[in-house]
């Protein structure tokens, strides 16, 4: 495995630390004229998303994590195991309830996620920016009611819960920004 | 593929950082020091970029010409102390330098040193003069300008570590290491175990996280009382506790480091120590071990005049000046554009 100097530190790097994988978020130089360089960083750990200050003095090295970013398509899962297929060969990975987080909520069959990879397991799993879901219960809808801004809960099948504008009803096909959360849109 | 990523590399950064604004007023800053020094009769002088020596400080390294001959300059401090030995008069230079590896908001491997000696004083005296330079500075760009601080190295130890802290003499480390370490985790602050029992480093960290972010940031400080072991080309002397100290000062503004100064040191054997000490040290480290700057050791041995100078960072100087928070803002190209 290779290692890193402190001189190649930049955000979005990947470095082992304590025996976990880490993403340095940011990193900056600190020297006095006359004294010890120091590289200060701000480092997310990859397996709890906690992100922690660590300094070292400049020249250090870090071994480099071996994590990889790379697009998958979702295939099924079953509220313990969630499948995914390498499009290009075709090799098949599941992830856990740890690397889904709250990921599940915005998967759909076959849609393309960036799963992210530790020593070739999951790690995590990153949906797309934006998905079309179908409303699967939500109250009945005000109809006319375009303009007072009110919101109500509207739940999708994959047991998401959306606010969404009053005149939305019940299997209509919305889209999701599943950074937020947040209703976008209606889909005719 | 967004329209800014079709441009292939080296093409979308031709333009300059500063802008034309700071350009100016860096302009008008250089015109001011000059009119300075002039008032004063501080020679300007011009001195060779290019050395056939290198320091031997730890912590700084030069670059090297490819055919081996030359290193570009850290500072002019040795050619401008060989003039001193010679022709002993004040003398100031204003001058590129080169530190290899240094690079963030605060460091470019390229900058400016303005550098000037007064022959006859010593630190305490040239921290007045350099005040007055920055008096005069920060009144022309219309700033407020209050009466710089002064603070003793034993002083910031204590406060941060607590009382007799900072050693009472200079026979061991300045700070006891495991108090430093000790002090970071009760404060929840990382702390490189690389540092090992390096009390330098250790004081180095210290001061960065714990001492300069608490300085005033309106006004200049001098942190002075060096501890020996970082005394490099100054005088060791007695503190007003009769404590050995390097007769050394660092200048800051708010947390910013501007500037170095000492009273210099002109025992060329005891320079000499202190230079293969550091080489030693490098050499240890695996650092590139450059050759010793006899000319230098040559002109101590002559005699330099007893005199204290200082080496402050121009575009540190203009940040500072101009309230900038990285220094890509005082330079037409940063390293990266170069």
């Amino acid at each position: 495995m290779a290692n890193y100097g402190t001189n190649e530190f930049k955000g979005g790097l990947k470095i082992m630390l304590d025996g976990d994988p880490h993403s340095i978020v940011s990193n900056e130089f600190v020297k006095p004229g006359k004294g010890q360089a120091f590289t200060r960083t701000r480092v997310r750990n990859l397996k709890t998303g906690r992100v922690v200050e660590r300094t070292f003095k400049s020249g250090e090295s870090v071994e480099s994590a071996d994590v990889v970013d790379t697009s998958m398509q979702y295939l099924y899962g079953d509220g313990e195991r969630w499948h995914f297929m390498d499009p290009e060969t075709y090799e098949q990975l599941e992830a856990d309830a740890t690397a889904i987080g709250d990921a599940h909520l915005w998967l759909l069959d076959g849609a393309t996620c960036e799963v992210t990879l530790y020593n070739g397991q999951p790690l995590a799993v990153t949906p797309p920016n934006f998905v079309e879901m179908v409303i699967k219960e939500t109250d009945p809808g005000l109809r006319g009611d375009t303009a007072t801004g009110g919101t109500k809960p509207a739940h999708m099948e994959s047991g998401a819960v959306v606010k969404v504008p009053l005149f939305i009803e019940e299997g209509e096909k919305i889209r999701i920004d599943t950074r937020t959360g947040e209703y976008v849109s209606r889909v005719k | 593929m967004p329209a800014d990523e079709a441009v292939p590399t080296g093409v979308a950064d031709w333009r300059p950082q500063a802008s034309l604004e700071a350009l100016r007023r860096v302009a008008t800053l250089r015109a001011d020091i000059r009119g300075w020094m002039n008032e004063r009769g501080v020679l300007e002088v011009v001195t060779p970029v290019l050395s056939g020596a290198a320091p031997s400080d730890v912590h700084l390294d030069a670059f090297r010409t490819a055919d081996g001959r030359f290193w570009l300059q850290t500072s002019p401090e040795y050619p401008m102390k060989r003039l001193l030995a010679t022709h002993g008069v004040d003398i100031h230079q204003i001058a590129p330098v080169f530190r290899a590896g240094e690079r963030g908001r605060h460091h470019n491997p390229e900058f400016t040193m303005l550098e000037w000696y007064r022959v006859g004083m010593d630190h305490e005296a040239l921290m007045e003069d350099v005040a007055d330079l920055l008096e005069t500075l920060w009144r022309r760009a219309g700033r407020p300008w209050h009466r710089p601080e002064r603070r003793s190295c034993h002083d910031v130890v204590d406060t941060v570590l607590g009382e007799g802290a900072a050693s009472p003499d200079a026979t061991g480390p300045f700070v006891d290491v495991a108090r430093v370490q000790a002090h970071f985790e009760t404060e929840g602050r990382s702390y490189p175990a690389s540092i090992g029992d390096d009390a330098d480093a250790a004081l180095d960290l210290l001061l960065d996280e714990f001492v300069l972010p608490a300085l005033p940031r309106d006004r200049v400080t001098f942190l002075h009382g060096w501890p020996t072991s970082q005394a490099a080309l100054a005088r060791i002397g007695m503190d007003g506790r009769g404590r050995a100290v390097a007769e050394r000062f660092e200048l800051y503004v708010g947390a910013l480091e501007l500037g170095n100064g000492y009273h210099e040191l002109a025992d060329a054997a005891e320079q000499r120590v202190r230079f293969t000490h550091d080489l030693e040290r490098r050499r240890a480290l695996g650092l590139e071990v450059p050759p010793l700057d006899e000319r230098l050791l040559a002109a101590l041995d002559a005699g330099l005049p007893d005199c204290a100078g200082v080496a402050i960072g121009l575009e540190r100087m203009a940040m500072a000046l101009f309230e900038l928070g990285s220094i890509d803002e005082v330079v037409a190209f940063g390293a990266e554009r170069a």
